[in-house]
């Protein structure tokens, strides 16, 4: 009991990335991070709020959309949407950089990222969130410093 | 040794990830997907033993498998095989799994803490990152247990690389969210913040946003971490773009770092060392010129990173809320962005500005912006910045620029989103309510609003402006006239049917002068509405028609032909039936007399906060009340949503005897005037005193009951072998009533029983108490029941005596207690949002209206029955006001008869130390005295 109770006034409260997600715009998830804890139905749903928020905006949008109690921080890149989903307080223009940090880290690693490099290769994704944000926070921002840690994990297969 | 050793990872896994993609049909993958699983399943079930490889590829599989939506029973024992592996990436797979499809079979979860211990005893920083990442990841109770107290170790060690330094500084953070009791505080502590001076950057962030999340809950700890976070910020702001190569991102150094750094400062207050202070200043100083500077990129990555260091400063600036010079730049700068080209930027600042507006330093330089804020209202495309307009509109609103700000908002509306017409029909009703100078502005604003978005307007605007019209009759002819003008159009929304019906019944005689507005015309034109109209504004209209019989005789009869017809007689509806019926048989049989009484003019609402005030605060943020808040709520809603006419509750209707109810205001009977009663020095039922004996001290525990009863309002007040003392009462407003149950215990008699209430001098003045002398005999088992009625007149300290004197047997018995009527019954909860409680919390800054307590947890620190406590001590619970989410923070107004005082309190636990920080602030400095004595014994 008091566990949930703490675990749940975390998750009101907490400060911090709640997940990340990468849609295309089928609503096809590429991949879904989660730092809350969410059962299965509920991700779904979320997943499909979030598409159907993001989708509809067009360029003369803000990059920002309240959600729930939440906002949501996304930019498209082709036909992918990154969005990642804070606390209404925290820094929009923070996330939305850290998005594009992330993107291009994608790009070097995986040279000219696309699609499909996503889907072939998702469990090595992971390994490049886990670089970069850890627990909902920001982990890594140095594009070099987490190239340099990829190659090496990389070298080990 | 497997085939495929090196490059590009699992061929199969690649075939099979195509082979999904090249599915033409649900049925073709799911089909494809349970051969899958039955050759997996196969494989596991073998005899062989699977090699690593294998094994790490039909996890990974169906890893797969489960991310595409698919129930995945089995597999979990493999994965955790491969935690064991030396090679990374059988380990990395493993993780993966464990991570993705938590599991809480114990067995299971023994052996993943079993492999991660060893992991993190490995001294081999990949492996010891899998490990760490994989607690970060799960985050689970169990992994607490286990690692809470080796994590500290790992982070602070001397010979931890940097990347492992990261890794644990933010897995502990995630452990602390999660359990926070599980995270023993300690030597380690001050080492981290040390980490703030690491020399890599990497760790510095990943350091400070745990420093952050941990300085959250205990401030003092950690407040060494200011001084530290300013010079380690000064040297990023200061530095060239150059200087820190790796962090730097488009030419902005250290963008995130510095945004987390700022965050971490918006912990506390502003630094008491005027040197450090200067440098934080100066820091501050550093970022505005910035944003003056020419872009040293045209990219829009070099000026969003150095715009989200910029806002966080703003940020920083307007939670000091304490250097206007720096305020007002502030505000200069958001100026500029309000016509930027970005859309981001108009957005943020318009968001930004919003609280600006509320320091009393930068309202006047945010009011010159209006009108970019109102041509944004007009031009933005996007609705969620037009929805920022109007927030920063409300939020600039003075006496000076309400009239403007209220018409653009009303002319806003009427092309408005339907997502937020009904938060802008609030505003616009609460700023045209608290700016009116000229009522008859307010009364056209409302019918304004009911007229371009009648579907919107909630019951409390439309009671609102009947209560404010009662309330004042300078504005009452003009009201009249107003709507009877209104009433005139061919479709008319029907809330304005219910405005117009209800304010002609109380005041259609001040236009009936006028021959085109006679009571004839008057009754005919509601009339005309009436078929048209739902149930509950019929029952309004026909109230409105008994009222019209009481002001106008000469068109009583044809009010009674409409009630006698068989549409009201025979209406199938019971409530408007009723209504025609008694209100026929009232026109018949009442005098002239009687009838003026029943039907007299509504008496003045008593003043309180708006209740549309409360809607929207109701609207704004998470509703995260307890059950318990919402019924209080419920209850002042009922208490100030009064304005229900009179006659239209079914009760009043259906009363024979309908004087009073008709009247009532529906909620609050007034506590019944007693008989005077005779009052020598305080003792108000001292008539059956036995004798002149004294009173006796008060009885043992008393005190400890006295406290018990602070936060709850009924139980067992006193208990001995003889008696038993029982409360139950209800406060509202600055009046309550107190049930007191006398219960004889023994089969004897009780002879000359006298209970007798003692108001010390100063506490006379204050409160008002009145009661009537209870039977003196009381049989044995026998209750006997004494209704005590309160008045509060102004803000007091003491609590009244009960004696109770009475014969058992041959005995005299005597005793006294504490009666449990304090100042914080009179409490109304108010709901509001962060920054208008912190813009109070600023305004009572005078030393005399605070008054603060530090004392030790005399009850097991539980947060739920903390914010039972605090919500039965009468104040609203503010979720989500305090950036420290372990504290609590409370609002309320204090009412007695000649004043309202506004209340604020902040109770900041210390879970480590077992100690509270209570303060209180208002705008009484006896009040927060007494408040805070009174609340502080509660924990």
């Amino acid at each position: 009991g008091s566990q949930e109770n703490q675990e749940r006034c975390c998750q009101r409260r907490g400060r911090g990335i709640r997940f990340i997600l990468i849609q295309n715009r089928a609503g096809k998830t590429r991949l879904a991070k989660w730092y809350m804890q969410f059962d299965d139905d509920e991700k779904q749903k979320l997943i499909e709020e979030v598409h159907a928020v993001v989708t509809v905006r067009d360029a003369k949008h803000t990059n920002f959309v309240e959600f729930r109690n939440f906002k949501i921080i996304y930019r498209r890149y082709a036909g992918l949407y990154f969005c990642i989903c804070v606390d209404v307080n925290d820094n929009n223009l923070a996330y939305l950089e850290a998005i594009h940090n992330f993107v291009e880290v994608l790009n070097e690693y995986f040279h000219n990222v696309c699609e499909l490099d996503l889907v072939f290769n998702f469990y090595k994704v992971y390994t490049v969130v886990d670089e970069m944000f850890l627990a909902g926070e920001i982990r890594e921002t140095s594009q070099t410093k987490v190239l340099k840690q990829l190659l090496m994990l990389q070298s080990l297969e | 040794m497997p085939a495929v050793s090196k490059g590009d990872g699992m061929r199969g896994l690649a075939v099979f990830i195509s082979d999904i993609r090249n599915c033409k049909s649900k049925e073709a993958e799911i089909k494809r997907i349970n051969k899958e699983l039955a050759n997996i399943r196969s494989k596991f079930k073998g005899d062989k033993a699977l090699d690593g490889y294998s094994k790490k590829k039909y996890v990974c599989k169906l890893l797969f498998i489960f991310l595409l939506g698919h129930d995945i029973d089995f597999g979990h024992m493999e994965a955790v095989n491969l935690l064991s592996s030396n090679r990374y990436t059988e380990k990395q797979i493993g993780y993966l799994f464990i991570s993705v499809l938590v599991n809480s079979n114990s067995e299971l979860i023994r052996l993943i803490n079993n492999a991660i211990k060893n992991d993190l005893a490995s001294r081999n920083p990949t492996f010891m990152g899998l490990a760490l990442h994989c607690i970060a990841n799960v985050g689970s109770r169990e992994m607490a247990e286990a690692f809470a107290g080796e994590i500290p170790k790992i982070l602070v060690a001397g010979d931890t690389m940097d990347s492992v330094k990261q890794s644990a500084a933010l897995c502990l953070l995630r452990l602390y969210r999660t359990s926070p009791d599980l995270v023993p505080m300690g030597d380690w502590t001050s080492r981290v913040v040390h980490l703030l001076n690491d020399q890599h950057l990497g760790v510095v962030t990943a350091a400070t946003s745990l420093i952050t999340t941990l300085a959250q809950k205990n401030p003092e700890e950690f407040k060494t971490s200011v001084s530290l976070a300013v010079s380690r910020l000064s040297r990023i702001v200061t530095s060239a773009s150059t200087d820190l190569q790796d962090y730097t991102y488009y030419f902005v150094p250290a963008p995130w770092l510095s945004v987390k750094l700022l965050r971490l400062l918006q912990c506390y207050p502003p630094p008491e060392d005027p040197a450090v202070r200067g440098r934080l200043t100066e820091c501050l100083e550093t970022i505005l010129n910035k944003a003056q500077e020419p872009p040293k990129s045209k990219k829009v990555q070099h000026s969003n990173a150095k715009n989200a260091v910029l806002f966080e400063a703003i940020s920083l600036i307007i939670h000091h809320d304490s250097e206007p010079n720096l305020l007002v730049r502030a505000c200069n700068q958001l100026g500029q962005f309000l016509q930027h080209r970005e859309t981001n930027l108009r957005y943020l600042a318009l968001e930004s500005m919003c609280t600006l507006a509320s320091s009393e330093f930068s309202h006047e330089a945010v009011k010159t912006h209006i009108e970019t804020v109102i041509n944004a209202l007009k031009t933005e495309r996007d609705v969620s910045v037009r929805q920022r307009a109007v927030d920063l509109l409300y939020a600039m609103c003075d006496r000076s620029n309400a009239q403007q700000i209220v018409a653009e908002m009303l002319s806003y509306l009427e092309t408005a989103d339907y997502s937020i017409r009904e938060e802008i029909v609030l505003k616009v009703a609460i700023l045209a309510e608290k700016y009116a100078v000229d009522y008859t502005w307010y009364v056209d604003t409302i019918l304004n609003l009911i007229r371009i978005a009648g579907d919107y307007v909630s019951e409390e605007v439309w009671y609102r402006v009947i209560q404010i019209v009662i309330n004042r009759d300078d504005v009452q002819g003009y009201a009249a006239k107003t709507v009877f003008e209104a009433l005139q159009a061919p479709a008319c929304h029907e809330n304005l049917v219910k405005v117009g019906g209800y304010i002609l019944g109380e005041f259609g005689n001040l236009i009936a002068g006028d021959p085109r507005s006679s009571p004839l015309i008057q009754f005919d034109l509601l009339h005309s509405k009436f078929h048209l109209c739902s149930v509950p504004t019929r029952a309004l209209l026909l109230s409105t028609y008994i009222k019209f019989v009481n002001l106008f005789p000469e068109v009583k009869t044809t009010i009674q032909d409409v009630l006698r017809s068989d549409s009201q007689l025979k209406n199938a509806d019971v409530e408007l039936q009723q209504r025609a019926v008694e209100y026929l048989r009232l026109s018949t049989v009442a005098s002239t007399d009687i009838l003026a009484t029943v039907l007299e003019e509504m008496p003045p609402f008593p003043e309180r906060e708006s209740s549309i005030l409360a809607k929207l605060k109701k609207k704004k943020g998470p509703s995260t009340v307890t059950d318990l808040e919402e019924t209080k709520r419920e209850r002042s809603v009922d208490v100030n949503g009064g304005p229900e006419p009179a006659p239209a509750s079914t009760s009043a209707a259906s009363t024979p005897s309908p004087s009073a109810d008709l009247l009532g205001l529906g909620a609050v009977p007034p506590a019944p005037a007693a008989p005077p009663t005779p009052s020598s020095g305080g003792l108000l039922v001292d008539v059956f005193s036995d004798s002149a004996s004294s009173v006796a001290p008060l009885a043992p525990g008393s005190e400890d009951n006295f406290a018990r009863f602070v936060c709850k309002n009924n139980g067992v007040l006193f208990e001995n072998q003889l008696l038993q003392i029982g409360l139950k009462s209800e406060f509202r407003q600055n009046l309550g009533r107190m049930f007191i149950f006398y219960g004889n215990k023994t089969s004897t008699q009780f002879l000359n029983f006298t209970p007798t209430l003692i108001c010390a001098d100063d506490l006379q003045a204050n409160l008002n108490l009145q009661t009537k002398p209870v039977d003196p005999t009381v049989d044995g088992g026998a209750q006997v029941q004494q209704v005590v009625n309160i008045e509060c007149v102004s803000d007091f300290t003491e609590a009244p005596v009960l004696n109770i004197q009475f014969r058992y047997g041959g005995t005299f018995q005597n005793v006294s207690v504490k009666l449990p009527i304090t100042l914080n019954k009179f409490f109304q909860p108010t709901e509001m949002a962060s920054q208008d409680f912190f813009q109070r919390w600023k305004q009572l800054s005078n030393p005399q209206q605070e008054v603060q307590n530090i004392f030790k947890a005399k009850h097991p620190m539980d947060t739920e029955i903390t914010k039972a406590k605090i919500i039965g001590f009468g104040s609203a619970l503010l979720e989500d006001v305090d950036p420290n989410p372990a504290n609590f923070v409370g609002a309320g107004i204090i009412h007695t008869r000649t004043t309202q005082i506004g209340c604020l309190l902040r109770l900041e636990p210390n879970l480590q130390a077992q100690m509270y920080r209570l303060t209180l602030r208002t705008s009484k400095d006896t009040v927060s005295q007494r408040l805070c004595e009174l609340l502080s014994e509660q924990f």
